[in-house]
């Protein structure tokens, strides 16, 4: 029987962890007498800063059924999905694929997608696009698994997603075989204690085809190549266009194909009332995301934003902008529509987003030094417990 | 730098130059705009006959020394971009030096010429002439054609750069000239009027790709796997179309200048009812033709076929110039180590252009002169003999001999 796992993880930040979880797979299944492969599917910009990137695990009872499995490029029914990042599950523009990918595209019927997050999964399945077949949601406690550029931190993550595998998809590796994994591959019983304790307390949630987020994801037609443009030239977009909706104000030229949201782990709120109209964040923003709203404002486009933070660095008044973890949102609307479409509701919103800044927060590891040890503290008492 | 341009003699001047000169001479007949320098032998007397022409103020065009081939083939690049005509060369290892600027050059459709004074891959420090140098470019999305006099170096260089700023086209071209042999040998050459070549070469017109301020476009951009295919395939397109151009400019260089008439793609020397044929590209028609002469007075039908243009491959002719033969030696000035037959590159492609003939003749390949070595006259005759005998007896002993190698 062949089992396939695929991990999706933010690109440099999470690239050992996708890895490591992967090659467990495959270590648990050699000791069970069967074979496997570890691989990961790359672009140069996929393993950028934050950009969902994936690894993929397969393992079978002989090499003639995992040739058989791996005959394509990419497996496209995985027995378990695992989001090591929460905010994945609104969807990935990953490696080759062009467009809104769902985080559950790839699962399997009847599959599992199975997300580190400290949500519940009931508020995940807000995020999760629906799907034709039934399918299931498993959570497992735990902030996202962050750090510095090109470092690994080790915070059990990768084990304690093994151990989830294991119950979640016992077919594809048991749990004392990824015991035996960890045992052999880190020499460290914490580790297989943390494994077991996700085996045990993870749960799946049955999802049926009417649950989840019923947008459409956004896709567009590959040219063909008689179609594209000779001599690798791309037509600019125009300079400035109207916004819909809006009269006066303007949006900077964008690429209407090319989406940057699924990037993002945290986007900008802005403070409408206290902004100076300084323009420094409109000038500074890598993306070119802020539409000139009528009034003179700017209104970071959630489409657009690759959630950098750089506007919130440069913005000069305090809490005017302000970086919030994504998962706290459920679309992309325009902020400043609803601020004038009514003031007070707005600030009620703003108040809260911000508010919850603490407790939301995420850290890339360069940005708040300390706050990774902190973090980690928290995910020990939260697994020891 | 910028100097007025002289006006150009008006009537056709017969010079003693040599093939670098001549190229030069066919820049400057060209009204390039930019040309990059960075020494090495031998390509770089052409570099120096334009700099003379320069500072002579017979030339007006940007010469900017780079700080290495790569360097050199970068600046051209993006000078084509915003709609110069240019020309940019190098020579063996310093070809190899700019590989990455060369190799990408093909799929941003930038439509440079490019002389290779052919010179061996040092090292030891040779200076000699060896194909393997360009013949890096084969398979890039290059064109790539062997001139055998200074005055086809002009005519071709000239021919190049209407091929390559083809709209149909624009593709890089190189030009293939032997290190010394042709590079480095001064003889009679016609240099033409300015006036026939404004009639033959249009202006450089990059139109919608041109990178300009008033023509917003970004040119090459990162992609992903999803794109590269596709661009393969316009590549391919555009090399497919260029046999049909290349045939029209001869035409219409032929109607002009009275010269460059024939098959573009290959030259047939008593090749029409010989029994054997020698093939090859370069300079080493010299000894050949000679030694095919000399053969043929002693009764043996012995032929020579010359290929011009390597890229685009001119399959038909080929197939019919060769396939009336019974047997077929291609002298290859290059090698392709551990290829198939331990045969050279020449050899592997014209075998493989001959392989879906219903009657086809042997193939014997000749290593021959290999790093500036000269190919003789024994050589040629060393070569026929061999050919003779398999047209003979329709065996094929060996397919592959090194000619003239020591021991
Ligand atoms: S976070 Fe701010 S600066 Fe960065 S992309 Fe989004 S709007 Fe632009
Ligand atoms: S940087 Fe801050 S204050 Fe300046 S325009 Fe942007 S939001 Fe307003």
């Amino acid at each position: 029987m062949t089992g396939s796992i695929e991990v999706v993880y933010r690109g440099i930040f999470q690239k050992t962890l996708g890895q490591r979880i992967t090659r467990g797979i495959v270590l648990a299944a050699v000791k069970e007498g069967r074979v496997g492969i570890s691989f990961g599917r790359y672009g140069d910009s996929p393993e950028r800063n934050g950009i969902p990137a994936k690894s993929f695990a397969v393992v079978a009872d002989n090499e003639e059924d995992l040739q058989t499995y791996l005959s394509r490029y990419e497996p496209t029914d995985n027995d378990v999905t695992v989001a090591v990042d929460d905010t994945l599950c609104k969807g990935v523009e990953s490696w080759a694929w062009y467009g809104l990918q769902p985080i559950n595209k790839l699962t399997r019927s009847g599959g599992v997608v199975l997300t580190t997050s400290m949500q519940s999964p009931e508020e995940l399945l807000e995020d999760c696009h629906r799907k034709d077949t039934e399918w299931s949601l498993a959570v497992l406690k735990g902030i996202a698994s962050f750090s510095g550029l090109w470092v690994y931190k080790d915070d059990h993550t990768d084990v304690r997603v093994l151990g989830a595998i294991a119950r979640l998809a016992p077919h594809v590796v048991k749990l004392e075989s990824v015991e035996a994994a960890i045992r052999d591959e880190w020499n460290d019983e914490l580790k297989v204690t943390s494994a077991r304790k996700a085996y045990e307390r993870v749960e799946a949630r049955k999802v049926r085809p009417d649950e989840g987020n019923p947008e459409r994801p956004y896709e567009f037609q590959l040219p063909k190549w008689w179609e594209m443009k000779e001599g690798l030239v791309i037509p600019g977009i125009p300079v400035q266009q109207d916004v819909e909706g809006w009269e006066g104000g303007y949006r900077p030229g964008r690429n209407p194909t090319f989406k940057k949201f699924a990037t993002r782990t945290m986007r900008p709120v802005v403070d409408f009332e206290i902004c100076t109209k300084c323009t420094l964040c409109w000038l500074q923003c890598p993306d070119s995301c802020f539409d000139v709203t009528p009034t003179g404002h700017y209104d970071a486009n959630m489409e657009a934003c690759c959630g950098c933070g750089v506007c919130e660095a440069v913005c000069p008044v305090e809490n005017c902008i302000t970086m919030v973890n994504e998962s706290a949102f459920g679309d992309n609307a325009s902020q400043f529509e609803m601020y004038e479409k009514d003031k007070d509701t707005y600030k009620s919103w703003l108040k809260g987003k911000i508010e919850d800044k603490a407790t939301t927060d995420r850290t890339h590891g360069f940005q708040l030094r300390g706050k990774y040890e902190e973090e980690v503290q928290e995910i020990i008492r939260e697994v020891t417990k | 730098m910028s100097v007025s341009t002289k006006a150009a003699p008006a009537a056709d001047q017969e010079m003693l130059i040599s093939g670098c000169a001549a190229i030069a001479q066919a820049l400057r007949l060209s009204d390039i705009d930019v040309v990059t320098a960075y020494p090495i032998r031998p390509y770089d007397t052409v570099m120096q006959a334009v700099a003379k022409l320069i500072s002579n103020g017979e030339m007006d065009a940007e010469y900017i020394v780079a700080a290495s081939e790569h360097d050199q083939f970068e600046i051209v690049k993006h000078a084509s971009a915003v709609g110069a005509r240019v020309f940019c060369g190098s020579s063996g290892v310093g070809w190899m030096y700019a590989m990455e600027a060369i190799a990408v050059t093909p799929a941003l459709r930038l439509p440079m010429v490019a002389l290779v004074g052919n010179r061996a891959l040092d090292d030891p420090g040779a200076f000699g002439c060896e194909h393997n140098d360009a013949l890096c470019v084969r398979d890039l999305g290059w064109m790539l054609t062997w001139v055998d006099t200074a005055q086809e170096a002009l005519d071709t260089a000239l021919i190049a750069y209407r091929v390559a700023e083809d709209r149909r086209i624009f593709l890089p071209c190189a030009i293939g000239a032997d290190g010394a042999f042709l590079t480095h040998s001064e003889v009679l050459v016609k240099v033409p009027n300015k006036e026939k070549v404004d009639q033959f070469l249009p202006k450089y017109d990059r139109g919608d790709k041109m990178l300009h301020p008033d023509n917003p476009i970004t040119i090459a951009p990162q992609v992903n796997e999803d794109w590269v295919m596709e661009i393969r395939k316009q590549n391919d397109e555009a090399m497919r179309r260029a046999r049909g151009v290349i045939q029209e400019a001869y035409r219409d260089f032929h109607k002009i200048f009275g010269r460059q008439g024939g098959n573009p793609f290959v030259e047939s020397y008593m090749a029409e009812d010989a029994d054997v044929i020698l093939f090859g590209q370069g300079t080493l028609s010299l000894p050949v033709k000679v030694g095919v002469r000399k053969l043929r007075e002693q009764g043996h039908k012995v032929g020579f076929v010359r290929l011009r243009w390597l890229r685009p491959f001119p399959t038909p002719e080929v197939q019919e110039t060769l396939s009336r033969a019974k047997a077929v030696g291609v002298i290859d000035r290059d090698y392709s180590f551990g290829s198939p037959n331990h045969g050279a590159v020449l050899y592997n492609e014209v075998r493989s252009a001959l392989y879906d003939l219903p009657k086809r003749p042997h193939v014997i390949s000749f290593v021959c002169g290999l790093g500036g070595r000269e190919v003789t006259l024994d050589s040629v005759t060393e070569m026929s003999e061999i050919l003779l005998k398999v047209a003979k007896t329709g065996k094929v002993e060996q397919p592959n001999y090194w000619i003239g190698v020591r021991g």
